[in-house]
């Protein structure tokens, strides 16, 4: 039997596994119908109207509509396909990870030019290093 | 026949791409990384290689949920650039070499690696920025590619001694090819960096400077990296690293610097860049 529990030890992280993967194929592929332009231009007009068309949850739903993509990543999304909706918004992946992270866009951005966020204190939680 | 002649491994970054199609390749953020890649340029047009064998992952744009090939190799004539939302960036599709390539596929098949063959695929910035900043900006690319497509989005990608093993199936592979063709393997994505999570912006700079020292050095300590280890240390993307080792197993034994870089930051991600040619001939190990 596969044991994932490793990962729950790794802080702020969420590793995409193939049962995550399962829970959140329907919202993925919302994302990825996203790379036409046509369809880009529907949601945009009525986002709540198009995401009805997909057999997704309400809380994948509303996760999309706040663009919390937190909550998308909890409820089965992988960063890669929601970066479809980003790029849909406009938004720079930066920006994106940024609002990920609780920090401002500015404050993500003056830490990645200082060298980006430190491993120590992250690596795990148990071990607390 | 055709040989190895050199590999070279590099970032992927999108917003690399996005600089370089946005003419902002010459601002005080962007002018540092492409700097790293004079040295790259200059040799290349020494080098004039027929064949790339380009190693990336596709993101979420030729392969959905729907199926999801841990090795896939593309034996097309053409590649088209992909619509990654924000519509396909403007650079010329790529060219590929079916012949080289279906031999690659049968081979790496019978030699037990369970190639998923693709016959249509378009790429994205995984394929096309490692492209863009070893070439720059041209009408048509000098050079054809051979895709091979590693699974990295969906845990777990193959473990880096899989990979290893790969890249030396494909140096047995290419070596047995009769045209005579300068081959050249790239294995692109990484180093450390964090997309995802309250943990997103992770750089670790020893990790990546040590996996650079021993992608040269001590390949048998990068072999047996697990992924946890890559996941606690060079972040939840940084396990893209996996695939420099398949350009890594195609050189053989030991390996010659050419030229090294490494840059923090571009967007959320740390650059590395190496360039390496094989220094022995004879049989290798396996």
């Amino acid at each position: 039997m596969v044991d994932n529990s490793q990962f729950d030890d790794i802080p702020g992280t969420i590793v995409f596994t193939a049962e995550r993967s399962h829970e959140g194929f329907h919202l993925n592929q919302f994302c990825m119908s996203l790379m036409k332009p046509g369809n880009r231009e529907r949601f945009k007009a009525n986002e709540a109207a198009y995401l009805d068309e997909w057999p997704i949850t309400e809380a994948q739903k509303q996760a999309v509509l706040d663009r919390d993509y937190n909550a998308m990543m909890a409820n089965g999304g992988n960063v890669y396909f929601l970066a479809k909706i980003f790029a849909t918004d406009g938004i720079s992946f930066q920006s994106a990870a940024a609002s990920m992270t609780g920090m401002s866009e500015a404050e993500y951005a003056e830490m990645m030019l200082a060298g980006g966020r430190s491993p120590d204190g992250v690596r795990s939680i148990k071990e607390g290093r | 026949m055709a040989r190895i002649t050199a590999g070279l491994t590099t970032s992927h970054v999108p917003a690399i791409g996005a600089a370089l199609d946005q003419g902002k390749q010459h601002s005080d953020y962007w002018a540092p990384v492409f700097a790293g890649y004079d040295w790259t340029k200059q040799w290349m047009s020494a080098q004039r290689p027929d064949v790339i064998i380009l190693v990336y992952n596709d993101h979420a744009s030729a392969f959905s949920l729907e199926i999801i090939p841990t090795f896939a190799i593309g034996c097309a004539d053409e590649y088209p650039i992909a619509d990654e939302g924000f519509g396909p960036r403007p650079i010329p599709s790529v060219q590929g070499h079916a012949g080289l390539a279906c031999h690659l596929a049968q081979s790496l098949i019978l030699d037990e690696f369970d190639m998923t063959v693709i016959n249509k695929m378009d790429v994205d910035h995984g394929l096309t920025v490692p492209l863009s900043l070893v070439y720059g900006q041209p009408d048509v690319w000098p050079v054809r590619v051979v895709p091979i497509a590693v699974n990295v989005v969906q845990y777990p990608p193959p473990t880096g001694e899989r990979c290893f093993k790969l890249g030396q199936a494909i140096r047995r592979a290419v070596e047995a090819y009769e045209e005579d063709l300068n081959v050249q393997v790239w294995g692109t994505g990484g180093m450390s960096h964090q997309l995802q999570g309250p943990r997103a912006g992770l750089i670790n700079q020893a990790f990546d400077n040590a996996f650079l020292d021993d992608m040269v050095d001590d390949t048998q300590r990068l072999r047996h990296v697990s992924h946890l280890e890559y996941l606690r240390e060079s972040g939840s993307e940084g396990i893209e690293l996996v695939m420099w080792l398949i350009m890594r197993g195609a050189m053989g034994e030991s390996v010659r610097e050419l030229h090294r870089f490494y840059h923090v930051p571009a967007s959320n991600t740390a650059v590395g860049h190496l360039v390496v040619e094989p220094t022995d001939t004879e049989e290798q190990e396996t």
